[in-house]
């Protein structure tokens, strides 16, 4: 292709819009050459450039004494004490997932894997938020396997352990699958790594895989597009993990990270080497020539623009100091990894790359990333908004036999254990795994200290289709509520925010909505957003996904040895609800379940009260007074009561309670702001004046005893066979 | 005692084998690269877990082949202890130092889970303190831990007494619902017939304390340490099956 060929067509191909092309043309002062447009495809795509979101992403509270990174790094970095800094982001790989689930998941693995350890960080957990389609939807089990197979595959096989997820299934999802990964490393904070090129004359180091043409235009065309029918066609788009390759580059970066070798680190994700020179050398306000004839190549013939934009997996770029080349090869080697010089730093603010003794990109750094479009798209409620928060709970009749709905319940695919999955999970790798999966969050034990880190990703996005903004807000307040659950203390957040296509004023205005409430839930609870990622275009023929902005909340537990579980411990122990227990059934899994109805605005929520519950289960937890903690969340009061039998020894309730409320709403509710906790009668005191104090409902709903949960006359549920219908429930749908 | 701990570049299990035998068992630990040439003198040497090569061929066939592998072999036949975990008993399997093979579950999936191990023999240096027949839970983190050997071998390792573990049941039953991944004989641990080269899928290294695992993998480190103590000598319980 020569460069007189480039027009608006052309411009077209590569994710640019008329008025962008004209924008580029405007900034250079003359038509780009081939390769530049390639560049400017890919860093105004909307993956790169967040275009559509970035002007509302400011509202999003991200300081506080905790903080020590905050988002526009690779990651964010919070203080856990100890001269130790916990390091972490969630990201999306939504669309190549959906169109080769098993690379898809696992290089999304791969990517924020990387992301952590480039902040210096060695990564110590994954997490994985999932959303599929209805099960009996034709393709949503070989997605589904697809998904945990490959999550599994690059988890495993680099040695980092996979603690916790969620999983949801909706009929919204059934042609836009969401995977978001999310990994949390952790670093000397004295030792953290960043991505701004500096020093004219020092060298620029390529490290990592050779470079190919797998994934060329993943971000402008994959990821900032909506899907139609021809999406399998973009299967090229996806690329390819090699999750040995990461472990030995992972090894040898965090020992080349020991010396002070190194300048600028930045891995090549999204838009490949294009994205992370542009990326360091804008940080840096500094300028950058690349000699591509010096990059890796798995194979001749590679173009450079392909060099340029591909995305090939597992490489890194380095800027390091003068005279630190050998130093930096000699590690590198070590780990058998490709190792090449192929720049360096300029002070003419210009990004320069070099191909067969010919200049084909003579870019401006700062106007490339400064003029880079911003949109204030148009946003508008919609008119369904408004029906589908209708919802009268007398007229719904109620059924006769409780008990045999709450197994429905458990057997449900939001409801049933996800023990099929996560056990196709490295749960352990590292040897500090003290909460495994199944409880209300991971806990792992920070290295070398008597500390430790409590995990979660969680939100529902009935909640979030119903009123996107509560929805936002109660998937915040439900991430800090289990992070709480385990003992621990909430530090921040890193957001991903799943949304449709942003051109569209009622996804606009659910995205607007969403960040509102994620705004207001961070700021009363004291945590704020780190780090995240937007996924927009998660649509497909016209039909978007309903809004997921997934939350993952990191706490930390000052004595590790005092995590709490969900499961019941000892006979005899008292069972106590904190929380009040509303007359609500709107926006339920059961109403969903048994009723077939997603109608009503979600669970009250009042942040005050959320606060206070919260304070008196950390003060019980730290006081020890606790034998387990459950959050009350999805399926109500029931389904967490059983839920507590099924772990550990599979110990039933005997549960008395009076209200003058519906039964179904009653056991199957899902009001907000209430744990469920067991302990010895000798605490009940302490623990009602910590309630007393904060002002929190406390009930004592009975004791752990034999092995059913027996609620009143409503419910008499044997664990063992309940339990099993329970585990059974996912492999028989997914076929596993 | 010194125990060497092999680190090949896929190994993911290396850290935690060094933690044991520092922290938890206060002994001398070596780490060895898969480059090196010699043990520096490991009385006891592990190959852990991981994805040695990243093993996309089989699991273990590219690490046989590594320089380390060589002073492995010649430690094993001089008598020195080798205890091989996960992927470290199927290179051991690929390098000829046991017999049998590891494949593909019959689930075809990755499994993590606690399993139950049950103690075969004690006439090892890796279970001389143990009680025959006694049930260690120790996790398995394994997608190729089906262990399979020709019928002929089957019968040797059980004439000579070489099978070291069985997965059982909490009762100590074994049986198909004990067994994780359709391993022949429930089989779960061998060890050579000159018993010096014990290799297992479960994971002893990772129940060695309370907080993470539990402790009962304790049993098998410690049955080293004692055995070492006592001059090499075999304390079990029952005499040494002689290879006919």
């Amino acid at each position: 292709m020569s460069v007189s060929a480039v027009t608006a067509d052309v411009a077209a191909d590569h994710g640019l819009t008329a008025e962008e092309y004209a924008k580029v043309v405007e900034v250079l002062g003359r038509a780009p050459t081939f390769e530049e447009l390639g560049v400017f495809g890919v860093m105004w795509s909307e993956h790169c450039s967040y275009k559509s979101s970035r002007a509302w992403l400011r509202q999003l509270p991200t300081t506080g004494p905790q903080v020590i990174q905050g988002p526009g790094e690779n990651a964010g970095a919070v203080d856990i004490g100890e001269g130790l800094a916990a390091v972490f982001k969630i990201e999306s790989h939504n669309h190549p997932s959906f169109i080769e689930p098993f690379q898809g998941a696992a290089t999304g693995v791969g990517g924020i894997l990387r992301d952590v350890f480039t902040m210096g960080a060695r990564p110590v957990a994954n997490l994985d938020a999932l959303r599929f389609g209805r099960l009996d939807h034709p393709r949503t089990p070989y997605l589904v396997k697809g998904v945990v197979g490959g999550i599994g595959h690059y988890g495993n096989c680099i040695g980092v352990p996979t603690v916790g997820g969620d999983l949801y299934f909706d009929a919204g999802y059934d042609h836009n699958i969401l995977v978001n990964a999310f990994t949390c490393g952790v670093a000397r904070r004295d030792r953290l790594f960043r991505a701004r090129a500096a020093g004219p004359g020092n060298p620029v180091v390529y490290v990592g895989s050779r470079t190919g043409r797998d994934g060329i235009h993943g971000a402008s065309l994959l990821a900032s597009a909506a899907f139609d029918a021809g999406a399998a066609a973009k299967r090229p788009a996806v690329q390819v993990g090699d999750p040995f390759t990461e472990k030995l580059l992972l090894e040898a970066c965090l020992e080349l990270m020991g010396t002070d070798h190194i300048v600028a680190i930045q891995d090549m994700g999204a838009a490949g080497l294009t994205s992370s020179a542009l990326e360091m050398a804008g940080r840096g306000a500094a300028g950058m020539l690349l000699d591509l004839d010096r990059v890796p190549l798995r194979e001749p013939g590679l173009t450079p623009a392909e060099i340029l934009l591909s995305e090939s997996q597992e490489r890194m770029l380095l800027v390091v100091r003068q005279g630190s080349e050998a130093a930096v090869e000699a590690i590198f080697r070590r780990w058998d990894l490709e190792v090449s010089v192929i720049g360096r730093v300029t002070d003419d603010g210009t990004f320069r790359a070099r191909w067969h003794g010919r200049e084909v990109c003579a870019l401006p750094v700062a106007a490339l990333t400064e003029s880079a479009p911003v949109y204030r798209r148009p946003a508008e409620e919609p008119a369904r908004f408004e029906q589908l928060q209708h919802f009268e709970l007398a007229a719904l009749r109620e059924p006769a036999d409780l008990t045999e709905v709450l197994l429905q319940l458990l057997e449900s695919p939001n409801l049933c254990s996800r023990e099929w999955v996560y056990r196709q999970y490295d749960q352990l790798v590292g040897g500090n795994t003290a909460v495994r999966p199944g409880g209300d969050a991971a806990v792992v034990r920070i290295e070398g200290t008597a500390r430790g880190l409590a995990l979660t990703v969680d939100c529902n996005s009935r909640y979030c289709l119903l009123d996107p903004y509560l929805g936002a807000v109660l998937a915040v307040v439900e991430a800090a509520r289990n992070v709480v659950a385990v003992g621990a203390r909430p530090l921040a957040v890193s957001d991903c925010l799943n949304y449709g296509n942003p051109e569209r004023p009622d996804v606009m205005w659910e995205f607007q909505q969403g960040i509102a409430g994620i705004r207001d839930a961070c700021l009363a609870l004291d945590t704020p957003v780190v780090s995240g990622n937007v996924s927009f275009y998660n649509e497909t023929d016209g039909r978007s996904i309903p809004p997921t902005p997934v939350i993952a909340m990191v706490g930390l537990l000052d004595d590790v040895e005092a995590h709490l579980t969900p499961w019941w411990k000892a006979e005899g122990d008292a069972i106590v609800l904190l929380g009040r227990t509303r007359e609500e059934l709107n926006a339920s899994e059961y109403l969903a379940v048994v009723h077939g109805l997603v109608r009503g605005a979600p669970p009250w929520i009042d942040l005050e009260t959320e606060k206070r519950l919260q304070r008196v289960c950390l003060a019980a937890a730290t006081e020890r007074l606790l034998s387990s903690a459950h959050d009350v969340a999805e399926g109500g009061l029931a389904v967490a009561l059983a839920e507590c039998s099924f772990g550990g020894a599979g110990l039933g309730a005997r549960i008395t309670v009076e209200s003058g409320m519906r039964a179904d709403a009653l056991l199957f509710g899902e009001s907000q702001s209430r744990m469920l906790v067991s302990l010895r009668r000798r605490h009940l005191g302490r623990l009602r004046d910590l309630a007393r104090r904060e002002d929190v409902p406390f009930t004592v709903l009975g004791e752990v005893r034999g092995s059913s949960l027996v609620i009143g006359e409503m419910i008499d549920l044997p664990i063992e066979h309940a339990r099993a219908r329970w585990r059974r429930a996912l492999p028989e749908r997914v076929g596993g | 005692m010194r125990w060497g701990v092999v680190t090949f570049p896929g190994s993911n299990d290396d850290a935690q084998a060094l933690r044991v035998v520092e922290r938890v068992l206060g002994d001398e630990a070596i780490a060895l690269w898969h480059k090196d040439v010699d043990l520096r003198g490991a009385d006891c040497v592990i190959l852990p877990g991981g994805f040695s090569y990243g093993d996309y061929l089989r699991c273990g066939a590219m690490a046989k082949f590594s320089p380390i592998m060589a002073a492995v072999v010649a430690h094993a036949r001089r008598g020195g202890l080798v205890l091989g975990i996960c992927n470290g008993f199927q290179i051991l399997c690929e390098a000829g130092l046991l017999p049998g093979a590891l494949v593909r579950n019959r689930s075809l999936s990755f499994v993590c889970d606690l399993v139950i191990a049950r103690i075969e023999t004690t006439a090892t240096p890796f279970t001389a303190s143990c009680g025959r027949g006694s049930l260690l839970t120790l996790p398995i983190k394994h997608g190729e831990g089906c262990y399979v050997a020709d019928e002929t071998t089957l019968a040797e390792l059980e004439a000579r007494d070489q099978v070291v573990f069985r997965y059982a049941d909490a009762a100590g039953r074994v049986g198909p619902e004990a067994n994780p991944n359709g391993s022949l004989g429930n089989i779960a641990g061998v060890c050579s017939a000159e018993r010096n080269v014990l290799g297992l899928m479960p994971h002893p290294e990772y129940a060695t304390e309370r907080l993470v695992g539990g402790e009962d993998g304790l049993a098998v480190f410690r049955s080293v340490q004692s055995w070492l103590r006592d001059g090499g000598r075999s304390r079990g319980d029952e005499p040494r099956v002689q290879a006919p």
